[in-house]
């Protein structure tokens, strides 16, 4: 693994205004990413786990400018992207590119495939004529997909192809860093683990990056590197893979990795599982210092006054948590 | 029970797994498969089809036209020379009644057209743009929406005074405001689709995504609308120059026609029936077809 950074964030925070009216002065807002920081290597994957509503997604699409953030730097190879014009951001747009989450809405219904794949030939004037024609049948060889269908509708694709059109789309800027909004959540599962290792192929083939956004934790520790897990808009622990299943620190991780069941009867019937009360407080209204706090099996105090920082407990393992 | 192992043979390899053998179909496609099983809308548009012909090349084959008076013949119950009849001026109404049809047709084709154009810029603004500038064009539709049509169409034909390009021009204002709201609504819930941020994402601009994007998506939608819109605008074009404030003599429409004969129903009321009952026919045929088209290309719609 190359140790060069391509993509710095910064304390990112993403807020959106609730109920936003003509008389209504009091501002509401979900807080749905509160100050994140991580960094990705050079041809690394990065996976971000939490569960639904923690703002993984959010953070994604933030990262690449579909929402604008509400404070924070995203650099990218150096240099921060949030500041850029339209046409800055053009040209970092061919560099960073999105897989989505369903591949049934992420995939314009009025579109022939070819040119779902061909429009950012066009937005950017990558190629013409022929060349877009070739390249499009060049891409769609790529994901596995038979480029005859290229005047077909995405309509007639299964789920799996579907994704692997939307995979193909976003190669066809050539980009150096991808970022995968949960692309395998909505595929059963042995569709699922040919995406993955389509994804696995790739990543060597084109020494791509990726940010990988899941919560299905089995899968992101086949793919990832390292793993960042978050907890309400906030990462509370990030490390590399191995060292995040075997010797989780944060009370919140340990918890979601004993959750995962494990494929043997006995084994499972005998482990102890460390099972949460309550449920995720609301990012309306987040509760003080530690956003685990109100959960926590060891929530002191301290936890209720104080934000714990993202502090590095030796050797590349960051943990946000007080009790440690 | 044991199977042997030489019944199974592996599958040949090189097949196309992946092939799809489904004839590839685009929504018209659809949506004609769809229109053409629906009798109530087929019959529909049969009628509209032989309205137009009637209203297109029917003069070609009349002897009179729509404005020459004839004083020997005034008044006249149909007959053969003049299946319709004539009114107090002598003027074959049959003839009438097919200007009359060009001018409702023209009425309802062109009026529609103004407001698509007005209707799918606004809405699509409005509604892409989101936030503050949708806020404040939709209190400007609200305050419009809120005068009654009728009240509103009334009052500008006074204003403009009566013809038939100022009929255009009212009825294209008055008619933008339905069609803007329905593409907006169509936009709104579209714009946070995926597709639209994968577009986005690869750096397609607002008019890209608008025109790519969003646009053909509603086109279902804005087709129902448009062509639910037509009638409407049949209606109140033959409602203004029945109460005078539409086209002007010698020009004639099915209202004005309508507004002529109400004179005389005692003693002639073909004058009177004749293009109402055109004005019926047309008001239904197209009402018909607009149904079925929603029925087309929004299934769920249905009941």
């Amino acid at each position: 693994m190359k140790n060069e950074v391509i993509l710095e964030v910064e304390n990112l925070v993403k807020h959106f205004p609730l109920e936003e009216g003509i008389f209504s002065r009091h501002h509401k807002k979900v807080h749905a990413v509160n100050g994140i920081s991580f960094q990705l290597h050079q041809g690394e994957t990065l996976g971000l786990v939490g569960e639904s509503g923690c703002g993984k997604s959010t953070a994604g699409r933030t990262i690449i400018r579909l929402y604008e953030p509400t404070s924070g730097i995203v650099k990218y190879q150096g240099k921060n992207i949030l500041s850029y014009n339209a046409k800055e951001m053009l040209a970092v747009r061919r560099d960073i590119q999105m897989i989505f989450q369903d591949p049934y809405a992420s995939l314009n219904p009025r579109m022939t495939v070819g040119d779902i794949i061909g429009e950012a030939l066009d937005i950017h004037h990558l190629a013409r004529g022929q060349k877009r024609t070739d390249r499009i049948y060049e891409l769609l060889e790529t994901v596995g997909l038979n480029p005859e269908h290229a005047n077909r509708f995405p309509h007639e694709f299964s789920g799996g192809q579907r994704q692997r059109i939307g995979i193909a789309r976003s190669l066809s800027v050539n980009p150096k860093l991808i970022i995968c909004d949960e692309p395998i959540s909505a595929l059963d599962v042995s569709i699922q683990a040919q995406i993955v290792n389509m994804l696995e192929e790739l990543q060597e083939k084109l020494g791509l990056t990726y940010l990988f956004i899941a919560h299905d934790l089995s899968m992101v520790k086949h793919i990832s590197h390292r793993i960042a897990v978050m907890y309400l808009g906030r990462i509370v622990e990030l490390t590399d893979s191995f060292t995040l299943y075997e010797k989780p620190l944060h009370p919140y991780t340990q918890a979601l990795l004993s959750a995962i069941p494990i494929p043997d009867p006995d084994i499972e019937a005998a482990r102890q599982r460390q099972v949460l009360k309550g449920n995720v407080p609301s990012p309306i209204d987040p509760p003080s210092g530690c956003y685990f706090r109100t959960r926590c099996p060891k929530a002191q105090e301290v936890c209720a006054l104080s934000t714990p920082e993202l502090i590095e407990q030796g050797n590349n393992h960051w943990v946000a948590c007080h009790c440690i | 029970m044991s199977i042997s192992v030489e019944s199974f043979s592996p599958l040949q390899q090189g097949l196309k797994a992946e092939g799809i053998n489904r004839p590839s179909t685009t929504l018209w496609q659809d949506a004609w498969r769809r229109f053409r099983k629906n009798p109530l809308a087929m019959g529909g548009l049969t009628v509209l089809a032989l309205i137009i012909l009637f209203a297109l090349f029917g003069p070609f084959f009349s002897q009179f036209d729509y404005k020459t008076n004839n004083l020997m013949a005034t008044n006249q119950y149909p007959n053969w020379i003049h299946p319709f009849g004539t009114d107090e001026l002598g003027r074959d109404i049959l003839t009438r009644s097919m200007f009359g049809a060009r001018i409702s047709l023209l009425i309802g084709f062109g009026s529609v057209a103004i407001n698509l154009t007005i209707g799918i810029f606004y809405g699509g603004i409005s509604g892409y743009k989101g936030s503050w500038l949708d806020n404040f064009m939709q209190r400007i539709v609200d305050i419009i929406f809120s005068i009654p049509d009728l009240l509103y169409v009334i009052l500008l034909m006074v204003t403009f005074g009566p013809g038939l390009r100022n009929i255009f021009i009212v009825l294209g204002l008055v008619n933008w405001v339905p069609m803007a709201r329905i593409v907006r609504g169509q936009i709104l819930t579209l714009r946070e689709q995926e597709f639209v941020l994968a577009a986005r994402t690869l750096g397609a601009d607002t008019k890209r995504i608008l025109i790519k994007h969003l646009l053909p998506n509603s086109i279902g939608q804005i087709i129902i609308v448009a062509a639910l819109q037509i009638p409407a605008a049949i209606f109140m074009e033959a409602f203004l120059s029945f109460i005078g404030l539409g086209v002007q003599a010698p020009m004639v429409s099915l209202g004005s026609m309508a507004s002529d004969g109400r004179m005389n129903i005692p003693s002639y009321p073909y004058s009177l029936i004749f293009p109402a009952a055109m004005i019926a026919l047309l008001m239904l045929a197209f009402n018909f077809v607009g149904d079925g088209l929603r029925d087309a290309f929004d299934p769920k719609m249905r009941k």
